[in-house]
């Protein structure tokens, strides 16, 4: 039996995902700040997307997928809170319910059944086709993650070059908006 | 160019004066010559020379500590900002408000490798409550009163500004410090009533109760001591205090039980162990005071008044979270308690007392006398007996065995008075903090308790010691050894004493005299009060060297991985598998 204060997971609790979005001010060495506590307490980050929404107020949204048991969220919280240029912490997957979508664009190439497989597997996950040669397409998928990651799977055999993901963008559902950007 | 526009470092200047700095702690250099300019030409401000940067971080600590205020820091670019990351996250760890402004490069060089260059935001970003880099001269006002703001308001810490050339030079109009709001920043200060008043009910219905409180109530004022003081009293509740609260409660009151944790009391650990309500007031369940985290007090409803809310939850679950200001806090607690007319169940708290007075009468700090040779404990119990008629003394220490001796031996009846370095246990850090709390109190005595080998760690502070004539005593306990790691050695590495043994020391007395100080030995424990009043008599700085048991262990102790009542005492301590093979691997 492990007694160690520095265990991991002292209450052996389960691990949950989370996203978590953080507005914060638009300026320099503030996604260093989210990163470097991340980091720095041994937090995992699965996915990390940051852009500026407000331009005028100068704010950015950082969504953040992590995983942890309930006590290591609240830390995860109340450190990001913490940080000076952080207005607001909300955390997605517990308050209420909310849409989650990532973007990939997935490079198959081939000739060929594959080459057409590919084209009808698209097809039935909406997928767009944004570049194609004769022995290659670019899909653009959007989705959640699972979607993303069960298109992958499928592309796998029939010639997967490449994907590139932008990482998981949240918002919560009906018409409140996040506090932090009045 | 309007006419009334000055220098960036003029607005620096400026800025430190409209913020009620009187003493800045730095070192100059390229990075930071026109800010050193415009302090030659004003009376206003005090510059004090220190001998190298960290000494300037940790003798603003000391600074701050003593007085309440911001300390303030200058260094230049490069190795001078490096020099002081030591001492900005000693800061940030014991929530230390601190403004340190550092020289950078010229921003057109930034990123260069120029000269004296470094990333001192992306270095200090871990280790600061904040940071800015100033890029552009109408920021610079703002900046300089934010930075002030950020580090003294919520849980205090240390901000950094670093500062490029250019920005110092450029001229730019300066404003004034106002009262607004922080657009993201906002600390909580008062607590939420609702959870207040269920406090109250929990504490009225307490049968064990006991008040551990922290470093947080002096951070909150000298009225949170009182406060803290008027809620103990009028409960009857035993209270501890941590290393960091040491002086928040009058020592010399029967209901204090000692400082609780690793080196704390046994009554004051058995306390923590047995309680049924634990009333935690500004401190942050450290894993110095918990010990084994799944064995600790282990049948008690917790209550945690804290004004950051990371400090909720991180390794301890709480019943009931208080955010805010302790003072805040601590003033509606009663009024609550009054108003409602709570009352103790006082029967159970008797038995309760009865049982803490068992614990006590342990007698746990008792340590085996000795007539031919000075026991580190007695040269402390000395010193404090011949200082406690005096009100104005402060006591520093370095880092180490002296430092547990001193904070179980010396007793504090206020807060402000005890200066150590708790959170990350700098070495080094003693003699210029106790610099910096003589310099805030000219006329108090000022003594830094150290350890042979932390003394050496930033020894060359005797030469501003020196220039400013500080009256700073030192009081070295010489036991030739680092003597934390030997205890650590003996008592988990099978006594192998591994680089533990210090040779090559200097004379401290004569080193004490080349630096024109007055330099005291004693060896003998006849010699020890004497040598104490000639240090206490004098009025320049002194070095008193002690030479102390050279073995002597401090205990009473909670081996690591262990729990609050598995103390381990002086008399039968095994030297051998007192710490189970997975205690080790603890620090």
């Amino acid at each position: 039996m492990n007694n160690s204060i520095y265990a991991a997971n002292p209450y052996h609790e389960e691990e949950r995902r989370h996203t978590i979005s953080v507005i914060v001010d638009n300026e320099p060495g503030v996604l260093a700040r989210v990163i470097g506590l991340f980091s720095g307490r041994g937090y995992n980050i699965e996915s990390l997307t940051v852009a500026e929404t407000r331009h005028r107020q100068g704010l950015s949204r950082i969504t953040i997928v992590t995983s942890g048991t309930a006590m290591i969220i609240e830390q995860i919280k109340a450190q990001l809170n913490r940080l000076v240029p952080v207005h607001s912490v909300s955390d997605l997957t517990i308050e209420g319910p909310s849409v989650e979508r990532e973007l990939a664009l997935v490079k198959v190439d081939g000739v060929g059944e594959p080459r057409v497989e590919s084209l009808r597997i698209a097809d039935i996950f909406r997928a767009r086709v944004v570049d194609a040669t004769n022995e290659s397409f670019v899909f653009e998928i959007v989705g959640d993650t699972g979607k993303l990651d069960a298109f992958i799977e499928l592309m796998k055999p029939l010639g997967l070059v490449d994907i590139s993901r932008t990482g998981v963008v949240a918002i919560s559902r009906g018409p409140e908006g996040m506090s932090g950007q009045e | 160019m309007a006419k009334d526009q000055i220098t960036g470092a003029a607005i620096v200047i400026k800025a430190l004066q409209d913020q009620g700095v009187e003493v800045v702690f730095g070192y100059p250099g390229g990075a930071v010559l026109p800010i050193y300019d415009e302090i030659f030409k004003q009376n206003k401000l005090r510059h004090v020379l220190v001998r190298q940067e960290g000494g300037a971080v940790h003798a603003a600590e000391g600074y701050a500590r003593s007085t309440g205020k911001v300390g303030c820091v200058l260094v230049t670019s490069g190795p001078g900002a490096t020099n002081a990351v030591t001492g900005l996250l000693d800061a940030m760890l014991d929530s230390i408000p601190l403004v340190c402004l550092c020289g950078q490069v010229p921003t057109h060089l930034i990123g260069n490798d120029a000269f004296q260059e470094a990333d001192t935001t992306g270095i200090t970003r871990p280790c600061t409550k904040h940071n800015y880099l100033v890029k552009s001269i109408e920021d610079l006002p703002r900046i300089m009163h934010e930075a002030f703001y950020v580090a003294s308001s919520g849980r205090p810490g240390p901000v950094v500004i670093d500062l490029p050339k250019d920005v110092q030079m450029a001229l730019g109009d300066y404003t004034a410090p106002t009262k607004v709001m922080h657009k993201s920043y906002k600390p909580q200060v008062k607590g939420d009533i609702a959870a207040i008043k269920e406090a109250v009910k929990m504490l009225a219905k307490a049968k064990k109760p006991v008040i551990y409180a922290g470093g947080g109530v002096i951070n909150s004022g000298p009225g949170a001591s009182k406060l803290l003081t008027n809620f103990t009293q009028m409960t009857g509740f035993p209270i501890t205090l941590t290393l960091m609260g040491l002086g928040a409660y009058p020592a010399a009151d029967k209901q204090y039980l000692g400082m609780l944790g690793m080196h704390g009391t046994y009554e004051a650990n058995m306390t923590m162990h047995d309680c049924d309500v634990m009333l935690c007031v500004g401190a942050r369940f450290d894993d110095r005071i918990t010990g084994r985290l799944d064995a600790f007090s282990p049948n008690s409803k917790k209550i945690h008044i804290d004004i950051d809310p990371s400090s909720i939850n991180k390794s301890v679950r709480v019943d009931l979270p208080v955010i805010g200001d302790v003072a805040h806090v601590l003033e509606d607690l009663i009024k609550v308690w009054k108003s409602t007319q709570a009352k103790v169940d006082e029967k159970a708290l008797r038995s309760w007392w009865k049982q803490i007075e068992e614990w006590r009468a342990k007698d746990c700090l008792a340590y085996q006398k000795d007539d031919k040779i000075i026991k580190p404990q007695l040269a402390v119990q000395r010193l404090y007996e011949l200082t406690k008629q005096r009100k104005d003394v402060y006591i520093t220490t370095e880092v180490g065995q002296h430092q547990m001796w001193a904070a179980q031996h010396f007793r504090f009846e206020s807060p402000n008075h005890w200066m150590t370095s708790g959170g990350l246990g700098t070495m080094g850090y003693g003699l210029p903090a106790a610099m910096g709390v003589q310099v805030a109190h000219p006329d108090a005595l000022v003594i830094d308790i150290a350890g042979e080998a932390s003394i050496l760690m930033n020894i060359q502070e005797l030469g501003t010691i020196a220039q400013y004539k500080l009256p700073v005593k030192v009081f070295i306990l010489n036991n030739h050894y680092m003597g934390m790691v030997r205890q650590w050695q003996e008592l988990l590495h099978g006594s192998r004493y591994s680089e533990s043994y210090m040779e090559g020391l200097p004379d401290f007395v004569k080193l004490a005299e080349s630096f024109g100080l007055k330099g005291l030995r004693a060896t003998h424990p006849g010699e020890l009060d004497g040598v104490i009043q000639e240090m206490l008599d004098a009025d320049c700085g002194v070095i008193v060297d002690v030479a102390v048991a050279p073995e002597e262990n401090c205990f009473p102790m909670i081996p690591s991985g262990a729990a609050h009542n598995e103390m381990i005492f002086g008399a039968d301590v095994k030297t051998e598998g007192a710490i189970a093979e997975d205690g080790m691997v603890l620090v």
